[in-house]
């Protein structure tokens, strides 16, 4: 790991010079790409110019947005993939040496520069480097799937990357029996070519045990070879926005270049950082610690269930209150209205008990305590379904997460019953949302399904556009858009009952 | 799953580095205690409170991550239960009673082992220097960042604040006491710490018959027993790790400390790993089916299965006959995938009420053989069903959180318990059938083992013995010595090797 480091450290150099060289002083040397592929080693040199610099950029920031969106959506790498190619087609074409083009240097300077562009845009802050690190491996591994076979493999050894080895002919009959666990059914052990590496190097596949363990060495089957590619990728490129994060101080402003680099980064806002506190009561709603049971017709399954059980229990475990904190205030709830219904919905603690040990949290979610950073940002953002889905699975006893997901399909049915579904046939697309984990569109079936009056109603009339009512990402979302679609079918209704 | 993992991102909140809190009034801990009147004791708060006031080292738990502040009410270890309180002839006083933690860290507690154990050699380095410390003090309040140059430092700083219990956290790039002054530069981040594994039956109240919440007895202990073996045969055999310690914590749980040094240094997303691949009882109270696992069995599943199913006839369906009613039986049912069975199974248990768990496991495969169960579940999908059960009941449970973050906290070896007065004491893998809880030293009973034996033996004998030799703690002190030699000697090793490796670089 540390001989990387080392080999990256005059890049770096190179990261921060090439603008000034790039601008200042002309120079030109042509880069050269053998491969489609690109492990963004080196950093660029040549010239380009200012519009070029703009444009590629903001041309692979479409890219990688709606690469997001589809894990947002909970797609599958297969449906990102259908909907990706025409975007990327249009927008980083990137072809194989086999198809001949014409335009190969072209394309691959561009993928090349904008790459490095958007490491300068995205290097400030640890999130935007984490998420730039994320969709960028997306990016890495969609295109490593669909590369050329003998040209990716031509890729990898060009990479040089000396710490695996073959299993032996002995090992593998030693391990016979372990080795063979590892595969689908009907292969058998001589039919993969199967790799030797320090287990911290596919922490992944360790995690989801698909190696072999001994002794601190993997086995891993030669299809994996992907995994191991996509994360020495990812591993690289952390470390060198790490890097670029501390140059980046020292890159003396350019005039022309930082407001390009400011607009780029600030035009890569998630879903999650859309809700703020306060900034999202709906018009005249009533958002009061005494008005949540009647709210609470309006959350999705996942708050819906949050709040049953704290009624029920009197008592939510830690991420429990974390999730359903967040909502709330993501809903409008102020804080001292929050303290209220905390107070009144943790029944069996005592004042003083929930003085020292709750009230400190439900501040510090709002941002009122805290560190700087945290009072500054106003407390966490409400968490996004992304983040429900993936992070922090319930454990024993917690009622977090996404029942969706979550909930075995008997729980799930008793519990969107409850939310007013009761058509069989909703139930087994639900079923069959879950069975195929898209969850999302389990989520926004039931949504469907419990307001289709008001949705129609809401169509026929032209009051919410199509894009209003796109697919639900956010439980505050879920939230807002079943109240206004819910009060707009009341004032109607008034309307006519007057009329 | 659509996404394979490498691909999520790891928690923003969970990232955030821990913050010290600024806001001063939201600082409950800052309170005396009221309850003082001896002025011994009354001049030792106020040093505590000046000391806050100066260095501004006094910093609550609650000012971690948000989720850790929404972790603690969860962690109920604290909570008094006289009822394993034993009764001692040291008067009877609690074990967190300022005298007696006085006398334990005094007499008991031994400092100079915990030093070497984590600064890796008789010397002090930044791995000791660097380490922080978190006191939880008389009056609740808990005391973060603190950090100590050596051994003694420590010792004395322990008994000047007499904290009920302490934890332990990781190694900085820097003191922790000049966290504030490094601001939130990168200067001050966590480099590394032991991984940590805690399993605490208070997780298997759903399958434990025997004792609930805090309650344990010798029965429900068998989990404890099975947990360790399956996981310390994992980290051993699998990764390979060698310097692995296990500890009771006290009360109804145990930790490990996994201690190779190139554990220490292992960042988040290899913690993560580890846990992930260690985890395999999924799921809350509404998930149903905890255990789903993909056959062929991954041969970490299999070497566990093969060592729990040796439990689970005695341990599991003898001493706590889970599923004795009707209503237990139905999670049982719920767990065979097969309807026919299912009905055959509850009209014949239905007809013998009572029946033992034990005769229930073994109808399965007599009323499975006898042809109750529909065509397409055959004998593999029986035994693949069976397996999981197995598992469900017997796998271990794992606070997974402790395990996955480099800068988590936890509980000392050898403090004591301030619910029930026990020792958390290094448990010996050779004869871990043979640990019992229930009878580990607690602190009043060891007090009172030094008296004793002052009264016995002749004044020869008592020079130069030392204090814990005198008592029932002296075996957990050898064992904790012995295992602390094997990582001394294993880092003094691997500095010389690296030391001849520069020399022979400069030739
Ligand atoms: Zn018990």
């Amino acid at each position: 790991m540390l001989r990387h480091h080392d080999r990256v450290e005059p890049k770096r150099r190179n990261v921060v010079d090439h603008r000034k060289k790039q601008f200042a002083s002309p120079q030109y040397k042509h880069a050269e790409y053998p491969h489609r592929l690109n492990f963004y080693i080196d950093a660029p040199t040549a010239d380009i110019t200012l519009e070029q610099f703009e444009q590629w950029a903001i041309d692979r920031l479409r890219v990688l947005g709606e690469l997001e969106a589809c894990s947002f959506r909970n797609k599958s790498p297969a449906e990102t993939a259908t909907h990706m190619k025409s975007i990327l087609d249009k927008y980083l074409p990137l072809d194989s040496n086999s198809s001949a083009s014409g335009k190969l240097a072209l394309q691959r300077q561009k993928d090349h520069y904008s790459h490095f562009i958007l490491r300068l845009a995205f290097a400030s802050t640890e999130d935007l480097r984490r998420r730039f690190t994320r969709v960028e491996s997306m990016l890495f591994r969609m295109r490593f799937h669909t590369d050329d076979v003998s040209e990716r493999a031509a890729f990898v050894n060009g990479l040089n990357l000396d710490w695996w080895e073959a299993v032996s002919e002995e090992e593998k009959v030693q391990y016979a029996e372990e080795l063979a666990a590892m595969l689908p059914v009907r292969k058998t052990i001589e039919d993969e070519s199967w790799f030797k590496v320090d287990w911290e190097r596919v922490p992944d596949l360790v995690e989801q045990r698909r190696v072999f363990l001994k002794q601190g060495k993997a086995f891993v089957p030669g299809r994996e070879q992907q995994s191991m590619v996509v994360s020495e990728f990812t591993t690289r490129l952390e470390k060198q926005l790490e890097l670029t994060a501390r140059a980046l101080p020292r890159l003396d402003e350019d005039d022309r270049l930082k407001p390009i680099l400011t607009h780029l980064s600030k035009n890569f806002i998630t879903p999650d950082a859309s809700y703020m506190a306060g900034s999202t009561a709906p018009e005249g709603a009533n958002i009061t610690a005494a008005n949540i049971d009647n709210l609470s017709q309006h959350f999705p399954a996942c708050m819906s269930n949050l709040h049953r059980s704290l009624r029920r229990d009197g008592h939510l475990k830690h991420y429990g209150r974390l999730q359903y904190t967040l909502f709330l205030k993501g809903i409008g709830l102020n804080l001292e209205e929050c303290l209220v219904f905390w107070r009144q919905g943790l029944r069996h603690k005592t004042d003083d008990e929930f003085n020292k040990e709750y009230r400190y949290n439900v501040r510090h979610a709002y941002g009122e305590v805290g560190g700087d950073s945290n009072r500054r940002g106003g407390g966490y953002s409400p968490f996004s379904c992304q983040k429900i889905l993936t992070e922090h699975p319930p454990g024993p006893g917690e009622a977090h997460g996404c029942p969706y997901r979550h909930f075995n399909m008997e729980n799930l049915a008793t519990l969107v019953q409850s939310m007013g579904v009761n058509d069989r046939s909703v139930m087994q697309g639900i079923k069959e949302d879950k069975d195929g984990q898209k969850f999302h569109m389990a989520c926004n079936r039931v949504f469907e399904h419990v307001h289709k009056t008001e949705i129609r109603k809401a169509k026929d009339q032209g009051v919410m556009t199509a894009n209003q009512l796109e697919t639900i990402v956010h439980p505050n979302e879920y939230f807002k858009r079943s109240y206004l679609l819910k009060n707009l079918a009341k004032e109607t209704a008034d309307v006519e009952m007057e009329g | 799953m659509p996404h394979s993992t490498d691909m999520q991102a790891s928690s923003p909140p969970r990232a955030v580095k821990d913050e010290p809190m600024e806001d001063e009034a939201a600082m409950p801990a800052h309170v005396a205690n009221p309850a003082v009147d001896d002025d011994a004791e009354m001049e030792q708060t106020e040093e505590t409170a000046t000391a806050t006031a100066s260095q501004g080292d006094k910093e609550i738990k609650k000012d971690v991550k948000l989720q850790d502040l929404f972790d603690d009410d969860d962690d109920s270890d604290i909570e008094v239960d006289d009822s394993i309180f034993t009764p001692t002839n040291v008067a009877n006083l609690k074990a967190s009673d300022p005298e007696i933690m006085r006398q334990f860290y005094q007499r008991l507690f031994p400092w100079r082992l915990l030093f070497q154990w984590l600064n890796h050699s008789p010397t002090p380095t930044n791995d000791f220097g660097n380490r922080e410390f978190a006191f939880t003090l008389q009056n609740d309040a808990y005391l973060r960042y603190q950090s100590f140059a050596t051994a003694d430092l420590l010792r004395k700083d322990v008994l000047r604040l007499m904290p009920s219990r302490f934890e332990i956290g990781p190694v900085y790039s820097a003191n922790p006491r000049d966290r504030k002054q490094l601001g939130k530069t990168s200067a001050f981040r966590p480099l590394a710490k032991e991984l940590c594994f805690d399993i605490d039956l208070t997780d298997y109240d759903d399958v434990r018959t025997c004792c609930d919440k805090a309650n344990i007895c010798n029965k429900c202990w068998q989990f404890m027993t099975m947990a360790i073996k399956v996981v310390d045969a994992a980290l051993r055999e699998d990764y390979g790790f060698q310097h692995i310690m296990w500890v009771y914590s006290g009360r109804r749980g145990a930790h490990a400390w996994v201690c190779d040094k190139k554990v220490r240094s292992m960042d988040d997303q290899k913690r993560r790993a580890i846990a992930g691949y260690l985890e395999v009882v999924k799921g809350g109270a509404q998930s149903g089916k905890r255990v789903n696992l993909w056959r062929p069995l991954h041969p970490h599943l299999a070497r566990s299965l093969d060592i729990l199913k040796e439990h689970f006839q005695q341990d599991v369906l003898e001493s706590q006959d889970p599923w004795d009613t009707t209503e237990r039986a139905e999670r049982l049912l719920g767990l065979l995938p097969d309807q026919t069975l299912r009905d055959s199974l509850r009209s014949k248990w239905d007809a013998a009420p009572g029946r033992s768990s034990m005769s229930k496991w073994a109808d399965i495969d007599a009323i499975f053989k006898s042809g109750a169960a529909s065509k397409k579940f055959d004998g593999k999908a029986l035994l693949e069903a069976k397996q999981d059960i197995v598992l469900e009941y017997t796998y271990p449970r794992l606070d997974i959180e402790v395990s996955k973050k480099l800068n988590h906290l936890l509980k000392s070896p050898f403090v004591v318990h301030p619910g029930t007065g026990r020792v958390c004491v290094p448990i010996d893998l050779k004869a871990l059938e043979d640990f019992d809880p229930l009878e580990v030293p607690t602190v009043q009973g060891l007090l009172a083992e030094i008296d004793a034996y002052q009264g016995a033996e002749g004044e020869e004998e008592k020079k130069g013995v030392a204090d814990w030799e005198k008592t029932s703690l002296k075996p957990y002190i050898d064992q904790f010595r012995l295992f602390v030699n094997g990582i001394m000697k294993d880092e003094k090793a691997t500095a010389v090797k690296r030391e001849r490796e520069d020399e022979s670089m400069e030739f």
